[in-house]
C-alpha cells in the first residue's frame, strides 16, 4: 500500500523544514554562552560517548535502566525502518523490498518486526511504571504519558500496517515478521477493502505521528533524544569540582548572575535534561525538604534560556535573571542548601553538571552582589585575617601536637609533609585525629613534617562557597609557600586539603602527589610497616561512611575499606548508600558553617541510615563527616555508637 | 553633606601577647584589622550615604600602613579616605589624637558641611572610648555616646534622635546636627566587600594629611600632645586553671563534679 506521492511529498519537505528551523533555533540559543573548550581528548570523548550513550552504562544502572536501553536500541534501529518509510513516501519505487535481495530483506524485516513489539513492550512498562510509582512527585505529566503515547501508536500502526498487507497478500516477506503475521490473522476474513482501509489508515497514522513527534521534541524536554548523546561526548575531563579560575582585573564580572555567563555547554546541559529525577533522588539537600531541587535547576536554567536567548541574540539584555524568585529564576535558597557533594553528577546519565553551575551562581551572590548567608560573613573574616574557619589566632596552629617535638619540614630531610589541616589543628576532637595519624607515622617510621604555624588553610570551604577571590588569594600563598619549601610528597587527613592541594593547585601550576591518609596507611600495611593486633580491636560491627570528598570527588572508595578490613580483621558493614551512592553528611560545599534551618538535618537522615545496622562504631575519613556524624548521633541520643576516624581505629589496634 | 566615619587600624587582639622584658606589645607578625567597632561606625555612615545621599568619608590617623584599613573603606564603598600621617603625630594618647582627628573634620568642612562623625565606640587595643567623645568636644559637636539605634533623622530642624543601650536599660536622645556618634555592635550588620569594589578601591586615592595640611601646633599633637605616659604595660597573673574529671568519658559525672565546685565556690546557688 502506498499513498499518493502528490499528497506526502510536500508533507514531509515542510515537517522537515520546520523541525530544521526548531532545531536551529533552539540549539543556536546556546551560543549566547560563554565559549569553553569541550572538543580535546577525542579518543577519550569517543570512548565516552560509545560506553555512556550507546552502551547506556550509567543508565542501566538504576531501576527501570534496561527499559529505556531497550526503547533507545529500538529508536536506532526503527530509524533504519522509519526511513525507508519516509522515502518511500516520496519515491515508491525506492523500498527496500523492490531494491534488496530476499536474502537481505527478509532478516531486516524480522529485525524490524521483533525490536518493534520490545519498543511496544518497553513503552507499556514505562506507561506503567509512571502510572503507579513515578520517579519522583510531579513525574506524571501530560507531556511525558504523551510522548510514551506517541512511540506506543507508532508501533501499533507499524504493525496495523504491515498487517493488513500481510492479510491482503501484498507483503512477499510474511513469513519473516512473526508479530504482524500473528497480527494478520485477526484481520483474517475481512474484504480487501476494509483491509486497504486498515493499511491505509495505519500508513498515515504512523507518518502523521512520526512527522508530528519530529516536530515536538525540539519544544521538550525529549529534546534529550537530540542532545543528549553529544553531551556525552563534550562531558566534562576534568574533576568536576575543579572549576575554572577567574581573573580579578578591574573590569571583570564574576560567577553567574544572567544565562549569558554561563558557558555554552551549562546551556546544552539544560536541553539534554529530559526530568528523569535521579539527581533529584540521589540529592542530600532535596531528598531532606531543602529548596535545593537540581533536576528545577536545569529546568529553570532551561526556562531562563528560552525566555533570554532570543534578546540575548539580538543583542539585547537578559530580562529574567538567573537568580530570583520568578520562574525561570533559582532562589538563592536553593544555591546555599548545595553540600556539593556531586551526587547528582554521579546519578546523571547523561553527565549533566549541575553542581558547578550551583557553584558559580554563588561565585555571583558573594563577589558581585555581596550576597550571602549572615553566618558566612564570619567565616570569611577569619579565612581573609587568620587563614582558618574559626578565626583561632595562627600561632595556635601546632598546638595540637601538646608537649609532643614534631619535625618541621625540610625538603632533603624530611620525607613528607604531613598538611594537618584546619579541623586537625583547632577542633577538639580532630586533634585526636592528628595525634593518632602521628602515632601510626611514627610506629612505621615515616620520614614526615609539618608546616606548624606557617601551614595555612587550603580555602576549600571558600571556593565552594563562590568566594573565588579570597581561595584565589589563599591558593596563591599556598603554592608559593610549598614551592619555596620544595614540597612534592603531602600527606592529608581531611579529603577537603586533599582535593583542593591535589586537583585545585594544579591550576596554580603546582603538581603534588597528595595521599588521602586511607591510601598511605594501606601502602603502610602493604609494605608491612604497620603491626597490628586485631584482638585488642573492640569497636563492635564497623559501619563505614563515605566522605564525598574522597569517594564520588577523587574515586577512593576501597582503600578505607581495605584499611578497616586488615586493622579489625572483618570488613566493614555498609550502609544501603555507598560508593557513589554514598549520601553526604551535611557538611560539604561550606555547609558547615551554615545553620540548617530548613527541612530535616541532613546528618539525622544519614545517621539514622548507620543505625540501621546497630553498629558499634561509625567509621568515617573525614573532619567534617565526624562532626556531622557525632551531632547526628548525639540528636539519636545514642548512647553505644562511636564515631571514629579510619586512623583512629589503627592507631588503636597497634601492636 | 558629609557623614564621617572614624576607623583605627588596630592589632588582631586575639593574637597580641605582651613581651615580657620589655612590657610592651609583641607586635611582629600580627596582622592588622579595623577596629571591630569602627567597621560598624563605617556601616552606618555607608547606610546614611545611601538613604539621605551624603557624601561618606573614612577618617583614620596612625602610621603610613594604616593605607590598607583605608583601602578596606574604600572597597566598602566610602567617597572619601583620609589618612593624617605625620611623625610629629606618633606616640599620641586619646587627647592629641582627637585634636588631630578634629582638626581633619575641620579641614573636610571647608570643601561641605559635616553633619554627622560616627566612631566606634572604644578600641580593642586602648579601650579607652575617649577619641569620639574628644572629637566631639573640640568640634562643639552634639556627644551620643553608645547608640544602637538610629531613630529618626529630621533634615528640616536639623535633629537628631538616637537610642543609646546602657547597662540594663535604653535611653532615647534627641539633639542637634552636627552630631559626633559612637555606635555599639548591636546597630547594624556590617556589609562584604564586592570584589569590582575591592579592585576599583586597590587603585583609589588615600588621601594623607600631614601636619603641614592641618596646620597645629606641633605641641598639641603626639608624643608632645600627650599628657598620658604609659609606664608599664602586663597581664595580670591568673591561677593556674584546673581540668575536672574525664569530660570525654564521662560527661555527666563531669558536670556534676563543676556543679558541686562552682556551689561551693559561691559562683551559682540552687
Amino acid at each position: 500500500m502506498q499513498p499518493d506521492p502528490m499528497i506526502f511529498t510536500p508533507l514531509l519537505a515542510a515537517a522537515a523544514v520546520i523541525f530544521a528551523w526548531s532545531c536551529y533555533r533552539r540549539f543556536s540559543l546556546v551560543g549566547v554562552g560563554a565559549s569553553e573548550d569541550r572538543c580535546s581528548s577525542l579518543p577519550e570523548r569517543l570512548q565516552g560517548m560509545f560506553l555512556f550513550a550507546f552502551l547506556q552504562k550509567r543508565v542501566v544502572s538504576r531501576p527501570f535502566g534496561i527499559n529505556h536501553l531497550f526503547i533507545f536500541w529500538s529508536f536506532l534501529i526503527l530509524a533504519i525502518a522509519n526511513t525507508e518509510f519516509l522515502v518511500g513516501g516520496v519515491f515508491p519505487a525506492a523500498r527496500l523490498v523492490r531494491i534488496l535481495p530476499a536474502a537481505l530483506y527478509q532478516p531486516l524485516v524480522l529485525v524490524f518486526d521483533i525490536v518493534s513489539l520490545c519498543a511496544l513492550t518497553a513503552v507499556v512498562i514505562a506507561l506503567v511504571r509512571r502510572a503507579v510509582a513515578p520517579p519522583y512527585q510531579g513525574a506524571r505529566t501530560g507531556e511525558a504519558f504523551g510522548i510514551l503515547s506517541m512511540i506506543g501508536t507508532l508501533m501499533l500502526a507499524y504493525f496495523g500496517l504491515h498487517a493488513a498487507e500481510i492479510a491482503l497478500g501484498a507483503e512477499e516477506a510474511a513469513q519473516a515478521m512473526p508479530v504482524s503475521l500473528a497480527l494478520s490473522s485477526l484481520l483474517a476474513g475481512q474484504g480487501p477493502e476494509t483491509l486497504n482501509s486498515v493499511a491505509q489508515v495505519s500508513w498515515w497514522l504512523h507518518a502523521g505521528v512520526l512527522l508530528f513527534f519530529l516536530n515536538y521534541l525540539p519544544y521538550s524536554k525529549h529534546m534529550h533524544i537530540l542532545a543528549a548523546i553529544p553531551n556525552c561526548f563534550f562531558k566534562g575531563l576534568e574533576t568536576p569540582n575543579t572549576q575554572p579560575r577567574e581573573e580579578f582585573v578591574e573590569g571583570n564580572v564574576y560567577g553567574a548572575g544572567s544565562i549569558d555567563r554561563f558557558t555554552w555547554k551549562d546551556l546544552f546541559d539544560s536541553f539534554s535534561c529530559t526530568e528523569c529525577g535521579r539527581c533529584e533522588k540521589s540529592c542530600p539537600a532535596a531528598s531532606t525538604g531543602k529548596p535545593l531541587n537540581p533536576r528545577l535547576v536545569m529546568h529553570d536554567i532551561k526556562v531562563n534560556l528560552l525566555a533570554n536567548g532570543n534578546l540575548l541574540q539580538r543583542g539585547g539584555e537578559p530580562t529574567v535573571p538567573v537568580i530570583g524568585d520568578a520562574e525561570g529564576s533559582i532562589k538563592p535558597d536553593a544555591l546555599w542548601s548545595c553540600t556539593s557533594c556531586g551526587a547528582c553528577l554521579a546519578a546523571c546519565p547523561v553527565f549533566i553538571e549541575q553542581m558547578p553551575k550551583i557553584t558559580k551562581m554563588r561565585r555571583h551572590l558573594v563577589q558581585m552582589e555581596a550576597d550571602f548567608p549572615e553566618e558566612l560573613l564570619n567565616l570569611f573574616e577569619n579565612m581573609e585575617q587568620r587563614s582558618n574557619p574559626w578565626g583561632i589566632a595562627p600561632g595556635e596552629r601546632g598546638k595540637w601536637a601538646g608537649g609532643r617535638e614534631v619535625q618541621q619540614f625540610e625538603a632533603g630531610k624530611t620525607e613528607y609533609l604531613y598538611f594537618v589541616g584546619c579541623a586537625g589543628s583547632f577542633d577538639s576532637r580532630s586533634k585526636q585525629v592528628t595525634l593518632a595519624m602521628t602515632k601510626i607515622m611514627e610506629a612505621a617510621g615515616v620520614s614526615y613534617g609539618i608546616l606548624g604555624k606557617e601551614e595555612k588553610c587550603c580555602g576549600d570551604s571558600l571556593r565552594r562557597l563562590g568566594n573565588e577571590f579570597l581561595f584565589d588569594k589563599m591558593a596563591r600563598e599556598n603554592v608559593a609557600q610549598f614551592q619555596e619549601k620544595g614540597v612534592t610528597k603531602v600527606v592529608t587527613q581531611c579529603p577537603h586539603c586533599f582535593t583542593t592541594l591535589k586537583n585545585d593547585y594544579r591550576q596554580y601550576g603546582l603538581e603534588l602527589e597528595v595521599i588521602p591518609h586511607a591510601e598511605f596507611i594501606e601502602s603502610l600495611l602493604a609494605q608491612g610497616k604497620l603491626k597490628l593486633d586485631h584482638h585488642a580491636k573492640k569497636g563492635g560491627n564497623i559501619v563505614f561512611h563515605d566522605s564525598c570528598y574522597l569517594g564520588r570527588h577523587n574515586g577512593v572508595y576501597e582503600a578505607p575499606r581495605a584499611v578497616i578490613a586488615q586493622a579489625t580483621g572483618t570488613a566493614p558493614s555498609e550502609m544501603e548508600r555507598n560508593r557513589e551512592n554514598s549520601f553526604c553528611c551535611g557538611a560539604g560545599g561550606g555547609r558547615m558553617w551554615m545553620e540548617e534551618h530548613l527541612g530535616e538535618r541532613i546528618n539525622l537522615n544519614r545517621v539514622s541510615e548507620a543505625l540501621e545496622g546497630n553498629p558499634g562504631t561509625i567509621c568515617t575519613t573525614c573532619p567534617y563527616c565526624m562532626t556531622m556524624m557525632e551531632d547526628g548521633l548525639k540528636d539519636r541520643s545514642n548512647g553505644g555508637t562511636k564515631v571514629k576516624d579510619i586512623a583512629e581505629l589503627v592507631a588503636e589496634g597497634l601492636a | 553633606m558629609y557623614v564621617v566615619a572614624c576607623i583605627k587600624q588596630v592589632p588582631d587582639t586575639t593574637q597580641v601577647q605582651i613581651d615580657p622584658v620589655t612590657n610592651t606589645l609583641v607586635r611582629d607578625g600580627i596582622p592588622f584589622i579595623v577596629n571591630p567597632y569602627d567597621t560598624h561606625a563605617l556601616e552606618e555612615s555607608l547606610r546614611m550615604k545611601a538613604r539621605y545621599g551624603f557624601k561618606a568619608a573614612a577618617l583614620s590617623m596612625g602610621p603610613p600602613n594604616t593605607e590598607a584599613t583605608l583601602r578596606k573603606a574604600l572597597a566598602l564603598g566610602v567617597d572619601e579616605a583620609i589618612l593624617c600621617s605625620d611623625r610629629a603625630f606618633g606616640g599620641a594618647d586619646t587627647l592629641s589624637t582627637s585634636n588631630v582627628l578634629a582638626a581633619a573634620i575641620r579641614k573636610l568642612a571647608q570643601e561641605d558641611e559635616v553633619g554627622i562623625v560616627f566612631c566606634g565606640k572604644q578600641t580593642i587595643d586602648g579601650d579607652t572610648a575617649q577619641v569620639g567623645p574628644g572629637i566631639a568636644i573640640r568640634l562643639g559637636f552634639s556627644q551620643l555616646t553608645l547608640v544602637d539605634r538610629i531613630e529618626h533623622l529630621d533634615f528640616l530642624t536639623k535633629k537628631i534622635r538616637v537610642r543609646r543601650k546602657l547597662e540594663g536599660r535604653y535611653e532615647i536622645v534627641e539633639a542637634k546636627l552636627p552630631a559626633m556618634i559612637t555606635v555599639v555592635r548591636e546597630l547594624n550588620r556590617p556589609r562584604y566587600p564586592t570584589v569590582p569594589m575591592r579592585l576599583k578601591a586597590a587603585k583609589a586615592e588615600v588621601k594623607v594629611w600631614d601636619n603641614k595640611e592641618l596646620q597645629l601646633d606641633p605641641n598639641s599633637v603626639g608624643l608632645k600632645g600627650s599628657p598620658t605616659w604609659v609606664s608599664r604595660i602586663f597581664s595580670p597573673q591568673r591561677a593556674a586553671g584546673e581540668i575536672i574529671g574525664d569530660g570525654m568519658g564521662d560527661p555527666a559525672g563531669t558536670a556534676r563534679l563543676l556543679l558541686e565546685k562552682l556551689v561551693a565556690s559561691d559562683m551559682l546557688a540552687v
